[in-house]
């Protein structure tokens, strides 16, 4: 049985795209067929991020609108052949994305993928409607500061009244909390809100912790998912969290500040 | 300043600060999302069949809706005009 995850924050710049990226290569590298879609219409990113960005030819609009079927738009990945991306369009119509032509693409994916990941664009208006419509997971990317934090719980509301499942009185999305640019440092001098602070406050099962890390500009930079850094910090977090998806028994990391020791210090900064 | 002054001075925590704020906003902004969706129409409603009869302000008229495991409870609240 397929399963939709959407993506989604409600505040922007929190890392929904890079979040996205990360499991979805994550889950693909795990075996399942995945495909990522990307809902921002109008502000493609999705591509770059993963670094298809000039294998674009056919976008999710064009297949809605029948003007290419979806093996047409879907690109394979150069890294990993069980994943599969789906550009947005950078049409100006508001309009372009339907409930019935999101539906209509999504019930085809389910035939043949495994993972269909909804990288939802911020805000509350259709592409972000759309993106979470179908979802059966949730994971909700929040950073530790305050806007970004009640952004995503107006999205829980949203989440729990608006999607398909609650209209039709199913099993609610099953919600998880991603923290990202966790900085453990500032929240011992007590700069920055804890996990344990935005738990408090959601309520909601914490998949990862993801810390603030110069691996993920430098994979955005090179269109690589940060994930595929498996030196990096954030990328053995994102491998973490999606061990952890999957039913494996991951503990959390990158909560406490490193300690560093004497040769920590002189060789890594 | 002395050097014990500057030992003792110690970082506001801003972090608790923006906790309680959330946790205040939040569970304000929670309560407002259970309302039933009909409740500000209700307000309207009652608002022009009250000043048929009574010459009140809309900040006379208050509605609280609370819910709950076992039941919902809708306020109604009225301020009459004194009498001269």
């Amino acid at each position: 049985m397929a399963r939709i995850i959407v993506v989604t924050s409600g505040k922007g710049g929190v890392g929904k795209t890079t979040t996205s990226a990360a499991i979805a290569m994550g889950l693909a590298k795990k075996g399942h067929k995945t495909a990522v879609i990307d809902f921002d219409v109008g502000l493609r990113n999705l591509d770059l991020i993963l670094g298809c960005e000039r294998r674009v030819v056919y976008d999710f609009v064009n297949v809605i609108n029948d003007e290419a079927t979806l093996n047409q738009a879907l690109i394979k990945d150069k890294r990993c052949d069980k994943l599969f991306v789906l550009p947005a369009s950078q049409t100006r119509d508001k309009d372009a994305l339907t409930v019935e032509g999101v539906g209509k693409v999504l019930n085809e994916l389910k035939k043949t993928f495994k993972y269909i990941v909804c990288d939802s664009p911020a805000g509350i208006e259709r592409g972000a409607h759309l993106a979470m419509y179908f979802a059966d997971d949730a994971f909700v990317v929040t950073n530790p500061e305050v806007s970004s934090v009640r952004d995503s719980d107006r999205m829980l509301g949203i989440l729990s009244s608006k999607s398909q499942r609650a209209e039709k009185a199913e099993t609610p999305i099953k919600e998880y909390l991603l923290l990202t640019r966790y900085n453990p440092a500032r929240v011992k001098l007590g700069e920055m809100l804890s996990v344990d602070d935005v738990q408090d406050i959601l309520s909601l099962h914490l998949l990862g912790v993801i810390p603030e890390s110069q691996a993920v500009l430098n994979a955005s930079n090179s269109g690589t998912p940060v994930i595929l850094d498996d030196a990096s910090d954030a990328g053995q977090a994102y491998a973490d969290i999606v061990d952890r998806y999957l039913g494996e028994d991951t503990p959390h990391r990158f909560i406490d500040e490193e300690k560093k020791g004497l040769f920590g210090r002189l060789f890594r900064s | 300043m002395s050097l014990l002054n500057y030992f003792k001075r110690t970082k506001p925590n801003t972090a608790r600060l923006a906790k309680e704020r959330l946790q205040i906003l939040v569970a304000h902004e929670r309560s407002a999302r259970n309302q039933p969706s009909y409740l500000p129409e209700l307000q309207k409603e009652l608002m022009a069949v009250i000043k048929k009869y009574v010459q009140v302000n809309q900040d006379d008229i208050s509605i609280n809706y609370e819910s709950d495991d076992d039941q919902e409870t809708l306020e109604l609240n009225i301020v009459l005009p004194e009498h001269d």
